[in-house]
């Protein structure tokens, strides 16, 4: 057999390398930020974008999309030609998908910390920086299948599988969630409203998890821990059939993020059951990567990849039991809005991702500068560090979850909530916000030392632009013989597509029914639309990130009820381009705000003063002051704009509404203006703050009352 | 909204949708479990040695 030789291009994954280690040591600095503004509110010095609801989207993606998405690229880059024994197809390709990369996430920092936001968790890119991730995505994919499609081995190995059901998937997952309509370059409104906007979001919102910070990473198990071990995999039928399940299974799991909500039942049913058998392939996924150890266990005591590899993946099978168990609505109605979620994403994020990158990186430098890693002391110290650091941020928050939940459950013998008021729940909390900061120091002075070690391992190396390999022509291999699953390996296309077709199931069983069948949403005569001045309003909600903390969802328990009012039914949402439910619950929620008989009901000047100094009217509140709310003007040229595509989208506004709107907005904006005069607060009515009083007034009162503020 | 329902409007029987679904993953399942449970050993013992046939690094030198 003739061997062709060909080389394996190291510069791709050295500069991926480089990016992981930045963004991660960023994200995670902005990470620690926002935990110390928890306990300081006054941390942000009320600079607008150094505020919590804009630093926090900041933080969660960069963790997500830069810190694991460069670790991803940085292991497919490596694994891929060496797995195919080709080089990657295009080094053009592989330079646009780096610098795009890198430019998406530059200008999500330009953006996101200045409040141009869509309003939905980890989907918060404007539209023009949405089209970019799509392009970049697919110069990604191809660059991989036309790989597979070069490739010299006649099997292409299981990690492989992951890394094109993580593209295909992904794609999918992107472009679905982020339809929205324009208003103007970095403005615009989602298609979908309400439940149904929330049903897509966290069908999307979920597999991110899944298939950004899952299945690439299960793919990189799949192939660094034979490396480092120098075993082969513990059982490789196991993978396939680990592979294929979890693709499937997890596509369906979305619903479990809104049990107890509005979501029609059968929905949430839905997502319980698969969550619940997703146990077994992801316990499946993490035996199989343990077991790849066994005969080993004595080089894992001395070796820092192995042990950061050990730990990664057991973080995996605790978060991937906890994953199903949170499904529970049970335990859901427990542990939803808590900090309890917190602690269960960070326990993936630290653990499964953080040190899986780690051990990748620890093992790929000495090998790609030639060279003996500077310090294993240091790389142990690391490893330390990173364990305990994120053992002491989530125990506490654990804590925390459990006791806040179940204090806005108690009720006394009389009857009554026992904490009624919810800055009690907060202050119970707080010391443990100050061991979670603690945890998160930890771990960034772990990277730290990572960073060092590297950059000295850099300085005694040489670096390896190219390493030459060799292997026959894939076409002198062929036996002809191949059937079943054997063809689907050896046809890489069709393996994209059945990929695909696997995730599109779960979407679609989901989808079509949800938008279809109008009695999963029973419409409500009462709720109209929002005034000019409300919808204004809800932008400037929507550009403080306050549902990152703050729902919009009262469950059916009697202790929400009790607390905020009327439980919050699907038909409330229709005109919610995005929905705001939210995911956690830092302070109250809102949905009730504005009804007056709710207990949660407060004036017109109560929300100026809290807005301009929340401490003044809460003393130990932890939310951070918004001045500039009041000194900023509304910029009202917008809204002729906003109701027309509002109206694109379904809202029935009248004809001819957009030209009218503006002197509505104005008219409602001096009544507001007159009742706060009333209580001495002399407040121009066309300031900022003003629209998003009258926002947090409307919330929730259209089923009780047709007189809220405003001509509808 | 009505942009989205409007597309899917066209589309009959949702119903049977999840039963479809059902069947294929049910039926895709056994037929992997079948595959997998057939694989001679040689055949998975290469595949598995896949990753670690690039090793012409001879570089667990590096680690120690």
């Amino acid at each position: 057999m003739e061997l062709q030789k060909f080389a394996y291009d190291n510069r791709l994954v050295r500069m991926f390398m480089y990016a992981t280690i930045l963004w991660g040591l960023v994200g995670m600095l902005v990470g620690l930020t926002v935990a110390l503004e928890l306990i300081f509110p006054h941390m942000s010095a009320s600079i607008p974008w150094l505020s919590f609801g804009r630093l926090r989207p900041l933080h969660t993606n960069a963790v997500i999309f830069a810190f694991v998405g460069n670790g991803i690229f940085t292991a497919v880059y490596y694994s891929t030609p060496r797995l195919l024994k080709t080089p990657m197809y295009s080094e053009l390709l592989g330079k646009i998908h780096f610098w795009g990369w890198q430019l998406i996430i530059v200008s999500a920092a330009l953006t996101l910390p200045f409040g141009y936001t869509v309003g939905k968790e980890y989907a918060e890119l404007e539209w023009p920086i949405d089209l970019a991730i799509t392009i970049i995505w697919v110069v990604f994919g191809l660059n991989l299948i036309m790989t597979m499609v070069n490739r010299r081995t006649k099997h292409i190995y299981v990690a492989i599988w992951f890394y094109i059901a993580t593209f295909v998937t992904v794609a999918v997952l992107h472009v679905v969630n982020s339809i929205n309509f324009p208003v103007s370059f970095l403005k615009s409104y989602p298609v979908y409203a309400g439940v149904q906007d929330a049903l897509v979001q966290w069908w999307y919102g979920h597999n991110a998890v899944a298939f950004f910070l899952t299945t690439p990473y299960l793919g990189l198990m799949y192939y660094f821990i034979p490396k480092a071990a120098n075993r082969p995999v513990y059982s490789y039928r196991l993978s396939i059939i680990h592979f294929w399940a979890l693709i499937f299974l997890y596509i369906w799991a979305g619903p479990h993020h809104l049990l107890y909500s509005s979501l029609p039942d059968w929905a949430q049913a839905l997502g319980v059951v698969f969550s619940v058998m997703l146990i077994a392939p992801s316990w499946g996924g993490m035996i199989n990567g343990l077991l790849t150890l066994r005969g080993a266990w004595d080089k894992v005591r001395e070796d820092p990849v192995l042990k950061m590899f050990v730990v990664g993946v057991t973080a995996y099978g605790m978060s991937t039991f906890e994953g199903p168990m949170l499904s529970l609505k049970s335990v859901n109605a427990l542990s939803h809005f808590t900090d309890w979620t917190i602690a269960h994403v960070h326990i993936g994020a630290l653990g499964w991702n953080g040190m899986l990158t780690f051990g990748m990186l620890y093992w790929l430098w000495p090998r790609l500068f030639n060279v003996k890693l500077y310090s294993r002391g240091l790389a142990n110290a690391h490893f330390w560090l990173s364990t305990t650091g994120m053992l002491f941020f989530a125990i506490p928050l654990y804590f925390a979850g459990f006791t806040q939940s179940l204090m806005w459950k108690e009720f006394t013998e009389e009857g009554f909530l026992k904490y009624p008021n919810f800055i009690e729940t907060v202050v119970q909390i707080l010391p443990m916000y100050y061991i979670r900061a603690l945890g998160g120091t930890l771990y960034i002075t772990g990277i730290l030392l990572m960073i060092y070690n590297l950059v000295k391992t850099t300085q005694a190396g040489k670096f390896i632009p190219f390493e030459e390999d060799q292997a026959p022509a894939l076409h002198v291999q062929h036996h002809g013989s191949d059937k079943g699953h054997r063809v689907i390996e050896s046809k890489p296309v069709l393996f994209t597509v059945l990929s695909l077709v696997a995730i599109l199931i779960g979407g679609i069983v989901e989808f079509v029914p949800m938008f279809m069948v109008k009695s999963n949403v029973p419409t409500i005569a009462s709720v109209k639309p929002y005034t000019p001045l409300e919808l204004q309003g809800r932008d400037i909600y929507l550009r403080e990130g306050c549902y990152l903390c703050h729902s919009q969802m009262v469950r059916p328990f009697r202790s929400e009820v009790e607390r905020y009012g009327d439980y919050t039914k699907a038909g409330e949402t229709v005109y919610d381009h995005p929905f705001q439910f939210g995911s956690k619950r830092t302070g109250p929620d809102l949905a009730r705000e504005g009804v007056k008989t709710s207990p949660v009901y407060k004036p017109a000047s109560w929300h100026y003063n809290h807005f301009l100094d929340p401490q003044r009217v809460v003393a130990q509140s932890i939310m951070p002051p918004y001045p500039w709310l009041i000194k900023n003007d509304l910029d009202i040229s917008t809204t002729p704009k906003k109701i027309r595509v509002m109206q694109k989208l379904g809202v029935p506004y009248p004809e001819g509404y957009d030209q009218k709107a503006n002197d509505e907005l104005m008219k409602q904006a001096r009544e507001i203006a007159g009742t706060l005069r009333q209580s001495g607060i002399e407040v121009s009515e066309n300031k900022e703050v003003i629209a998003l009083i009258a926002y947090i007034m409307r919330l929730g009162v259209d089923i009780h009352e047709n007189n809220s503020l405003g001509q509808k | 909204m009505k942009i989205v329902t409007k597309v899917l409007e066209g589309v009959a029987d949702i119903q049977i949708f999840p039963i479809i679904g059902l069947i294929i993953f049910f039926t895709l399942f056994v037929a992997l479990i079948i595959h997998v449970a057939r694989m001679s050993r040689e055949e998975v013992e290469e595949y598995s040695h896949l990753p670690l046939e690039d090793d012409n690094d001879k570089s667990n030198v590096h680690d120690q």
